[in-house]
Order: C-alpha cells, then structure tokens, then sequence
C-alpha cells in the first residue's frame, strides 16, 4: 500500500472527489496559481482549471457564504481557511445561515470549510489556535479533525458527501511530520464514528488531533508499567461517537481526556460530563483532563511548549486514575 | 502651501528608511543562520512609504502598524531591540515572547499593535478617533491596509463608521501589486483603491509612494483635515513588494520586469538622488548615517542574543488584570499547576 504523508493524503481526497463528482470546487485564498500556502491544492489549477479552483480575495465571509448559496442550489463546495484562526470571520455564515437551514426551512447546505489548525510551529497567538470549541456549540454543524493519513483521506471524502456542513480541521504540525498507508482505492471513514488507535484494559485516553500521536507515546510508557492504555482517536468532535466513547470506558473504568485546546469549555468537559450521566457506575477513578491552560497560545518557543500538553503530562495523568 | 521639508528633517527620515533596511537586512540573515523564530517579513521597497507617513504626525497621535510597517515605528522611538528580540522570541522582549515580530505596542507610546486577522485594526482605530474627539483632544488615528486587506468586511465597516461620524483617522491603504500570490486584480475589480473615499463620503487620494517627500505631505493634509473635523482620508500609496510575502516565498509569480521597474524607484535611493541634486547632502552624509546605524544594530543585536528565553510560567500570566483564581484539579502537582490559569 501506498505511504503518504498526511497532506497528501488530503490532497489525494480532495483530488479524487473532484475527479469523481463534478459538483466539487475549491475557493480560497492562494489556493490556486500558488497551491495554497501549505500546497495541499499544488496540481489542482492545471488539472481542474479556473472555474473549479478559485483563487479569491482575502475575504473568509464572502468565501463561507458563497460556499453556502452554491451548495444550496446544488454545488459542493470546499472553502479552505489559510490558517483555521480565520474562521472567526466567518463565524456568523456557519454559525447562524449554514447550520440552521435545514432546521428551519429544510435545507441543506453540503459545504466543507476546511483549514490548518494547532499549535507547535511557533505561528504565535493568530496562526496556531484550536477553534472547535467555538463550533462544537453550534447544532448543525459537524467537525472532524484527523490524526492520521488513512483518516485524513476517507473523513475528506467523507465530508464532501455529507448532506450537512462539516468543518475539517487539519493539525498543520501533522502536515509533512505523519506518514502512513493509504489505499489508492475510494473509501470514506464515515463521519461520526471514532477509532481505537491502540486496544488496552486498564484506562481509556479519548482524545484527538496531534494529541493522539501523543497519547500514544504516553501508552507506550505506562506499558512498561503494566497499565495497559486504550487510545480513543474520536476523529469526529460533532456529534461524537458515543457507543465507542461509552463502552471503552465502561470497559476500562478510568478516563483521561486529552486536548490540545483550552481547557475551559473544551470538548474533554461534555465527555466527562456523558461518562457521568450514562456510566458513572462503571467509574473507579475520577475522570480527568489534560489540555493546554486557559491563556492565549503564546509564540515564544519555551512558553508555546509548556502551554501545549505534553507526553509527561499524560502520562502523569494515567497513573494517577490508574492507581486512583 | 505646504511648508516643504528642511534638510534636517529629509535626512531624518533617510535615517529611518535606511534604519529600517539595514534592520530587516541583519533578520534575514538571522533568519537563513536560524536564528529567529518563525517567519521574517520583509518591507523591502516599501520603507519610504511606512516612513513618511508616520514621520507626519506629531506626539500624542495614535499609529496602528501591519507587518509591513517597520519604518513606520522607528519613527515612533521603537529601537532595534525591540525588534530583535521580538523575532527571536526572548524573556526580554516588548511581549516577553507572548507574540511575535511588529505584533506589540503601548498605548502610551501611542502604538496600537495588529493582530494577524487583516483589517482588524480599522474600527479599532476608528474607535481611538472617536475616544480623541470625544475627549475633545487633537490626537489622530492613522493605520494601514494592504491592497489585500481592503477586502475584508471591518475595512468597510471601519472606513464607513468613521466616515459617518467624522472622526479624525486616516488610513493608508498600500498598493503594492500583491496580497501573498494574489495580484491586486483577483482581490479588487478597480484600479485605485483611492477611489473608494467616493462611496464613503470622505477625502481619497492616491499618491507615489516610492516618494517620501509627496506621502509625507498627503499624509499632513489629512492629518490637518482630521483636526479641523473634516473626517477620515483613505490615502493610498502605490508601492511594490520587492521580496515574497515572507522569506518561505521565493515570489516566483511576480513577473521579473515589474521588480525591475519598482528596482530604478526604490525610495532610499529616490531620497539620495534628491538630497544631492538639491546639494542637500552628499555621499558622506550618507555613509554616516549608515555608520552610525551599523553601530546602533551592532549594540542592539548584541544585547538581544545575549537575552535570556522567557521562563515558560510566563504562558500563564497577564491573561486578566486579575489572576482567578481556579480550583485545583485532584492530580499531580505538576500538572494541576499548569492548569491553574
Ligand atoms: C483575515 C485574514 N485572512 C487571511 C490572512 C492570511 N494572510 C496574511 S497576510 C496575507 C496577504 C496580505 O496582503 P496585503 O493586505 O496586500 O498586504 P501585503 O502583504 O501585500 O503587505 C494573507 C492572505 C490574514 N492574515 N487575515
Ligand atoms: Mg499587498
């Protein structure tokens, strides 16, 4: 099987969805003569031509609501955010025409606005946010974020299918530093389903992102130690998979939830709060959470690394509900 | 008529300029040793223009840069340091390694940072104009938008509210053909972006802004409109890029003949061939200046790499006036300490 890095496997679902179904069309900023800032179109102009990859101006509102009314009359459209810290601008296209078309009029808006996100380059306060926790909030919205190249791929053609609007976020420090097999053949990981990313019985860590790459090098360690870790990649952050959130905990009994957003309002607080709800019975320890602190992302090499969480951090945190 | 510039003051802002090239000449040098942080934009070709529209306003204005300003602080007393230790992320800089290149400022010093959101700063500065006239002060509010950044939506609400309400700011909006690949006719479907004050009801005009004698007084005439309650200036000064968007970029897209024409009109040199031919200055006047500046960038350089890298406990302060206080989580300490923000 082929071995791509997780931009390519990116680039190679949205190139086969363009392939596959004429509706697809790309816009954003630098997209197309240049390839977009990370290259993830590089190929797509000279292949799809103009009319099919467009290259706007620097306008994230008009980029999203455009999206929007193609997709209404029937395009699909995939608008990509420079960096995803730009979607701020587009808040209110997403959040209030995008999401509640359907509910009040029955319409379905199959955009895709997908984007760079997360920490770990030194792009400082603007070019390295996770912005999830803004859109989580919003029903009618769906978000998936991947971890690996396999993923990467089938949740983009994934997305492009889905009737609804789903905002792809892509883990910039990911890009060019993952590679992994992934089949040439058209296969989609279908929205809404989470992954084991490594089987274990003793704790269970939920997490996603670049955070799953870290969660299991933190399994690897505590291995040594005879706690034997199952990794949850939940891959889709809305509406989350409950049956294979819920049962791996039930099974483990312990939770450490890892993200690299902040910590106040982020997703690991609604998990917590449904393993409570529906099996707090089956809990020995105390859920807990390993996220970044509730400040700004700082640029500054030593700050960005002691705000991010880190493989000690989790690894802390698992022996702790271990032995709790 | 305007009053026209004194030697002194054409030489002071030749220093500026050049301050400014010599400065982003060591980053990029400093950038290909990796020794910043993250990337370096330049202001190649643009410096005469950042220069001589902030060297029009006088103490207690407020300046708003973009990443393309740097000339534009110089003249408002930042130093090298600053700089240096900005890029390359130290405890001892402007943000103590918080954010990162022109991203910093005080509102003290009369300098209101950017965020990397593009236009962002227009009603924000729209709002330092009203607070101005409100106060019944005579401070005015100028900033900058890239040909790319006129199109986002707060560069209109922004330019439209201060229009409404008169208030005394201007914006320099700078041509320079390109926003990162895009030219400027895939983001606007017109030639000057001048021509914009004309559905907004306020005074445009486009000037040369490799000529730092005509940006500077552009600049004062709607400087002086401001004071007098006259409302805002779009002021757009036709410049060009003469490097990629950042150093990443080698700026294949840019035809080779449009940087060779920008090439012959380069600002500083612009500057020189005027001071001479006005037997303003001479060639020694010149080395001096950069004599003098190699000196300064020598000292400042100096004391920015010997700077210590911020304690990373740093991350956690100064997000409120206030530091609240959160329960601490039932866990190691290590990590409960962190997460007490
Ligand atoms: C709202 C927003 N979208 C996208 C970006 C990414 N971005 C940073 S600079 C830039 C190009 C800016 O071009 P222009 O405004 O012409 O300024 P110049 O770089 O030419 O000085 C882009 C697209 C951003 N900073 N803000
Ligand atoms: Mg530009």
């Amino acid at each position: 099987m082929p071995v791509l890095t997780y931009l390519e496997a990116i680039r190679q679902g949205l190139w086969e969805e363009m392939e596959r179904d004429e509706r697809v069309f790309l816009l954003g900023e630098d997209i197309g003569v240049y390839g977009g800032a990370f290259k993830v179109t590089e190929g797509f102009l000279e292949r799809f031509g103009e009319e099919r990859v467009i290259d706007t101006p620097i306008s994230e509102a008009a980029i999203v609501g455009a999206a929007i009314g193609a997709a209404l009359v029937g395009l699909r459209p995939v608008a990509e955010m420079q960096f995803i810290d730009f979607i701020s601008i587009a808040f209110d296209q997403l959040t209030n025409f995008a999401a509640k078309c359907r509910y009040r009029w029955g319409a379905g808006v199959p955009i895709v606005v997908r984007g760079p996100c997360g920490g770990g380059v030194h792009g400082g306060p603007f070019h390295s946010q996770n912005v999830e926790a803004y859109f989580f909030h919003t029903p009618g919205l769906k978000i998936v974020e991947p971890a690996t190249p396999y993923d990467a791929k089938g949740l983009i053609k994934a997305a492009i299918r889905d009737e609804d609007p789903v905002l792809y976020f892509e883990h910039k420090y990911l890009y060019r530093r993952i590679r992994g097999e992934v089949p040439e053949d058209d296969y989609i990981v279908p929205i809404g389903k989470a992954d084991i990313k490594r089987p274990g019985r003793d704790v269970t860590i939920l997490t996603y992102g670049w955070m799953v790459h870290k969660s299991l090098e933190a399994a690897e360690i505590v291995a040594q130690e005879d706690i034997e870790v199952e990794v949850v990649d939940l891959r889709t952050l809305l509406p989350l998979d409950d049956e294979t959130i819920l049962s791996s905990v039930a099974k483990t009994g312990r939770a450490v939830i890892v993200h690299e957003d902040t910590r106040t309002g982020g997703i690991a607080g609604e998990i917590a709060m449904r393993l409570n709800e529906r099996i707090f019975e089956y809990l020995e320890a105390p859920v807990v959470r390993v996220t970044a602190p509730d400040t700004p992302i700082p640029f500054s090499p030593p700050l960005e690394e002691f705000f991010l969480p880190q493989v000690e951090e989790i690894v802390q945190a698992v022996r702790w509900v271990a032995n709790y | 008529m305007e009053e026209p510039l004194t030697r002194e003051q054409l030489l002071d802002m030749y220093y500026y300029m050049k301050l400014t090239r010599m400065v982003e000449e060591r980053l990029q040098r400093l950038y290909r040793q990796g020794k910043i942080v993250g990337g370096l934009y330049r202001s190649l070709g643009q410096e005469g223009e950042s220069v001589a529209s902030a060297y029009a306003l006088e103490e207690g204005d407020f300046l708003a840069v973009m990443i393309r300003n740097l000339g534009a602080l110089f003249v408002r007393g930042i130093r090298p340091w600053e700089i240096f230790t900005q890029y390359m992320g130290k405890g001892t800089s402007p943000t103590r390694g918080k954010d990162s290149i022109v991203h910093f400022g005080s509102v003290e010093r009369g300098i209101i940072p950017p965020i990397s959101h593009l236009g962002d700063l227009i009603p924000v500065m729209a709002g330092i104009a009203l607070a101005s006239k409100m106060q019944r002060k005579r401070s005015v509010a100028l900033t900058y938008i890239g040909d790319g950044g006129t199109s986002t939506g707060v560069f209109h609400e922004g330019l439209n509210f201060a229009a409404v309400l008169k208030l005394p700011l201007i914006v320099i909006a700078e041509d320079n053909g390109y926003a990162y690949s895009t030219p400027k006719h895939r983001q606007m479907a017109i030639e000057n972006i001048a021509d914009r004050a004309i559905g907004y009801g306020i005074f445009g005009e486009t000037v040369d802004g490799n000529d730092v004698i005509a940006v500077y007084h552009a600049t004062r005439r709607a400087i002086e409109r401001a004071r007098e309650g006259l409302g805002p200036t779009l002021l757009e000064v036709k410049t060009f890029r003469m490097r990629g968007h950042a150093e990443h970029d080698d700026a294949w897209y840019v035809p080779r003949e449009v940087l060779e024409y920008w090439q012959k009109r380069d600002p500083i040199l612009r500057l020189e061939i005027y001071l001479k031919e006005h037997g303003m200055a001479d060639e020694t006047d010149f080395e001096a200046i950069t004599h003098r500046i190699e000196q300064e960038i020598e000292a400042d350089l100096q004391y920015a790499e010997q700077s210590p890298m911020p304690d990373p406990r740093i991350a956690l302060e100064g997000v409120y006036a206030e530091t609240p206080s959160v329960s601490e989580a039932p866990l190691p300490s290590e990590h409960a300490v962190k997460s007490r923000s």
